[in-house]
C-alpha cells in the first residue's frame, strides 16, 4: 500500500531551483498495475525515484505499508529498497560479464540470504519472469534486449517486494519484444498479485496497465482506470 | 565475491596488469634490497670474525710532535718494537701475542712477476688469526731467529707465482730479488680484496726486518685475550704499558692505536645497518609510487562504473557493501602484486647469491612484512576511491551517462 500526500520535489537552490513535482497526492493499493504517463520532462522519473525510495521528497509525506519513508536516512532507505522495492530500468539493468543467475541473486546477497536459498529463489524468479533454464548461466552481455529486461524483472521480484517499479522498461525494445515484456508484467500482476508501477511516455504501453495516471509539469492531470480486474494476491 | 572481484579486475586486463606491475616492482625491490643489505651485513660480520677471536690490534699511531709537527701516516709511523710485543705478552689475561711487519714487494716465480703483500710474522700469528694450513707448515720462531728465507703462500698467490700442476712446497720464489723457499700453503678463507688473507705471503718476522724492511719496527702487534670479558682490561693495561714504555704522559698524544675487535664489529654493523635502511627506504618509495598507481586506477574505475554503483544501490546495497567491494578489488590487486613481487624479489636475491659476491638471505620476516605491506597499501590507497563510490547518490549514479 502506497500513500503519498502533497509531495513536492525541488532540484537545486535559489535562482536555479526547479520544482519537478508540485504537489502530488496518490494512493496505490496492493495488487494494482498502474501506469504513470506523461511527456518527457513532466516529472515521471522524479516521482518514480521517490516511490522507489531512491530519493526523498522536498515536502509532503510518503507512507509505504504504513511506514513513513519520507524522512529516512540513506542507510534506512537502502534497507527499504532491499526489502520492499524491485526496479526495472530502461538500460544498464544487469551487471556486465556476470551470469544471469548471479545478477538475479544480487539483491539476496545484499539482503544476507544464504547461498543455497539464493539459488532456489533466483531460479523460481527467473522462471516466473519467463526465462528458460538453459540461459541461467549465460553472461548478461550474451542476451537479447528482451531477455535482459526479463532477467531484470526476475531480479526485481526475487526479494518478494511490496512494489515493482519499471522506468521505461520497453524504451529500448522493438514493439514485438516490448509486448512480450509487458505481457510478463501483466502475468506477474494477474497470476502472482504483484503491485506494479510502470512509467512510460507511450500511451500504447500505458494501456497494458489497469490504471493510468497522467502527469504534466509535476502535477497529476488525470487518473483513470482502463479496465477493472479482480485479483487475489498470491505469492510466487 | 572472489568471482566478482576477478571479473571486475579482468574486465581491463592491461590496466590491472600495469597497476599490479607497480606493486610488483615495489615489493620485489623491498625483498631483494633488504636481503642484499642483510647479506652484506652478515658477510662483513663474518669476515671480521674470521680475523680471529678476542683480538686486539696494536697499531703504530701518528706521534704528534709538539709545536709545528705534522702527524705522520700510520704506515710510516715507527713506534712499535719487538720489545714492546714481548712486554705486552706479560700483561694479565693475554693468551698470545704475534708480531707483524707488512709491506708490498715484487714477487717473482714461474715466469710471472706480481706486486704482493708480504707479511713478516711470528709463529703465534697462525693461532691468533685462525690461519689453517692446506699444505706444509707455517713459519716458526726458530726459522725467524735463524733468519731463514722461507715463505708460506696464500692460495691466491699460489696461482700467481707457482707454475700450474707443480707442488708449491719446495719451490723457490723471489721476493724483492731474494730467494725464498716455499714451506706451506694456507687454506682459502674466502672474501675478496680488502683484508683478504688469501692474497698474502707470510715470512718469518726477523727475516722480514733484516732483508726486506731494513729496520725492526713492527706494523702491527696482534694480541689475543683469554676471553671476551677480559678484553677491556687487556686493552687498558696495554695502553698504560706502552705509554710508560714510550715515556708519554698524556694519553692524547699516544704514538699508537689500539683496535678492539668488538669496536670494529660494532662500527661495521652500524654502517651495514644504515645501508640496509637506506635500501629499504628506496624500496619503500617505489612501493609508495605503486600505491598511488592503485589509487589512480581505482578512482578511474569508480568513475567508469558509476552506473553499476547506482544499480547496486537501487537494489539494496548499503554504503558499506559498495566500499567493501572496491576495497577488496584494490586489496586483491596489491596482494597479487605482492605475491608476484615476493617471488621476483626472491629470484633477484637468489641471482645475487649465485654471483658469489654476497650471500643473501631471504628472511621469513621480510616476506611476511612484504605481504602485510602490500595488503596495507591496498587498504590505504583503496580507501579513498571506495569511499567516493560508497557516498555516491543513487539517483545521480543512475542518471550518469
Ligand atoms: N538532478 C536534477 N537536477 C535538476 N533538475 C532535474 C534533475 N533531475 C530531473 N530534473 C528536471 O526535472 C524535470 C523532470 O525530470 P524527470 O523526472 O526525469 O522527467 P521525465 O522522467 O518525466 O522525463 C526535468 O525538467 C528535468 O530536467
Ligand atoms: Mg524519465
Amino acid at each position: 500500500m502506497i500513500e503519498i500526500t502533497n509531495i513536492t520535489k525541488t532540484y537545486g537552490k535559489g535562482e536555479t531551483a526547479f520544482q519537478a513535482l508540485k504537489g502530488v497526492t496518490l494512493t496505490i493499493k496492493d495488487g494494482e498495475f498502474v501506469a504513470i504517463t506523461g511527456p518527457s520532462g513532466s516529472g515521471k522519473s522524479t516521482l518514480m525515484h521517490i516511490l522507489g525510495c531512491l530519493d526523498t521528497p522536498s515536502s509532503g509525506t510518503y507512507l509505504l505499508d504504513g511506514k513513513d519513508v519520507s524522512t529516512m536516512t540513506d542507510e534506512q532507505l537502502a534497507n527499504v529498497r532491499k526489502d520492499n522495492i524491485g526496479f526495472v530500468f530502461q538500460a544498464f539493468n544487469l551487471l556486465p560479464r556476470t551470469t544471469v543467475l548471479r545478477n538475479v541473486e544480487l539483491p539476496l546477497i545484499y539482503a544476507g540470504v544464504d547461498s543455497a536459498q539464493r539459488g532456489d529463489r533466483a531460479r523460481s524468479a527467473l522462471l516466473a519472469a519467463g526465462m528458460v533454464e538453459s540461459h541461467f548461466y549465460h553472461k548478461s552481455n550474451e542476451l537479447s534486449g528482451g531477455q535482459i529486461q526479463r532477467v531484470a524483472i526476475a531480479r526485481a521480484l526475487v526479494n518478494d517486494p511490496t512494489l515493482i517499479l519499471a522506468d521505461e522498461p520497453t524504451g529500448n525494445l522493438d514493439t514485438k519484444t516490448g509486448e512480450i515484456v509487458l505481457g510478463t508484467f501483466q502475468k506477474l500482476n494477474r497470476e502472482h498479485g504483484r503491485t506494479i508501477v510502470l512509467i512510460t511516455h507511450e500511451p500504447d504501453v500505458a494501456n497494458h496497465a489497469d490504471r493510468i495516471i497522467s502527469i504534466r509539469d509535476g502535477l497529476i492531470v488525470s487518473d483513470s482506470s482502463s479496465h477493472i480486474a479482480t485479483k487475489r494476491p498470491t505469492h510466487i | 565475491m572472489i568471482l566478482e572481484t576477478y571479473s571486475a579486475l579482468s574486465a581491463n586486463k592491461t590496466r590491472s596488469g600495469l597497476t599490479i606491475l607497480g606493486i610488483v616492482i615495489g615489493i620485489s625491490s623491498v625483498i631483494a634490497l633488504i636481503s642484499i643489505g642483510q647479506g652484506a651485513a652478515s658477510s662483513v660480520n663474518s669476515s671480521i670474525q674470521s680475523l680471529g677471536s678476542n683480538l686486539i690490534e696494536v697499531l703504530p699511531g701518528a706521534a704528534r710532535a709538539a709545536g709545528f709537527g705534522v702527524s705522520q701516516g700510520r704506515g710510516t709511523a715507527k713506534s712499535l718494537t719487538p720489545e714492546d710485543a714481548a712486554a705486552i705478552a706479560g700483561v694479565a689475561n693475554v693468551a698470545a701475542v704475534a708480531q707483524e711487519i707488512s709491506g708490498r714487494y715484487q714477487v717473482a716465480g714461474a715466469g710471472t712477476n706480481t706486486n704482493t703483500s708480504v707479511v713478516g710474522v711470528s709463529e703465534e700469528y697462525a693461532t691468533i688469526r685462525n690461519v689453517q694450513m692446506a699444505d706444509g707448515n707455517f713459519v716458526t720462531n726458530i726459522q725467524s731467529s735463524s733468519l731463514q728465507k722461507v715463505a708460506v703462500l696464500g692460495p691466491s698467490v699460489v696461482a700467481d707465482v707457482i707454475a700450474t700442476g707443480t707442488e708449491p712446497v719446495g719451490q723457490t720464489i723471489r721476493i724483492n730479488g731474494q730467494q725464498f723457499t716455499v714451506i706451506g700453503v694456507t687454506v682459502a678463507k674466502g672474501g675478496n680484496g680488502f683484508g683478504s688473507q688469501d692474497n698474502m705471503i707470510y715470512i718469518p718476522v726477523v727475516t722480514a726486518q733484516r732483508y726486506l724492511a731494513g729496520n725492526s719496527y713492527l706494523s702491527t702487534i696482534d694480541v689475543q685475550a683469554v676471553d671476551a670479558p677480559s678484553m677491556t682490561q687487556v686493552q687498558s693495561d696495554i695502553t698504560d704499558l706502552l705509554l710508560s714504555r714510550h715515556n708519554i704522559s698524556d694519553p692524547a698524544s699516544a704514538d699508537f692505536n689500539i683496535l678492539n675487535q668488538a669496536d670494529i664489529l660494532a662500527s661495521a654493523s652500524s654502517i651495514t645497518s644504515t645501508l640496509t635502511y637506506l635500501l629499504a627506504a628506496i624500496a619503500g618509495i617505489s612501493l609508495l609510487v605503486g600505491g598511488i598507481g592503485i589509487m589512480n586506477m581505482m578512482l578511474t574505475t569508480v568513475t567508469e562504473r558509476t552506473r553499476e554503483i547506482g544499480l547496486r544501490k537501487a537494489i539494496g546495497a548499503q554504503r558499506s557493501d559498495i566500499s567493501r567491494q572496491f576495497l577488496i578489488e584494490a586489496t586483491a590487486l596489491t596482494l597479487i602484486g605482492g605475491i608476484i613481487g615476493i617471488i621476483l624479489g626472491s629470484a633477484v636475491s637468489l641471482a645475487v647469491n649465485l654471483t658469489g659476491l654476497i650471500t643473501t638471505t631471504i628472511s621469513f620476516g621480510s616476506i611476511a612484512l612484504a605481504f602485510g605491506v602490500s595488503m596495507g597499501i591496498g587498504i590505504v590507497f583503496g580507501y579513498y576511491p571506495a569511499r567516493i563510490a560508497a557516498k555516491m547518490n543513487p539517483i545521480d549514479a543512475l542518471r550518469y551517462e
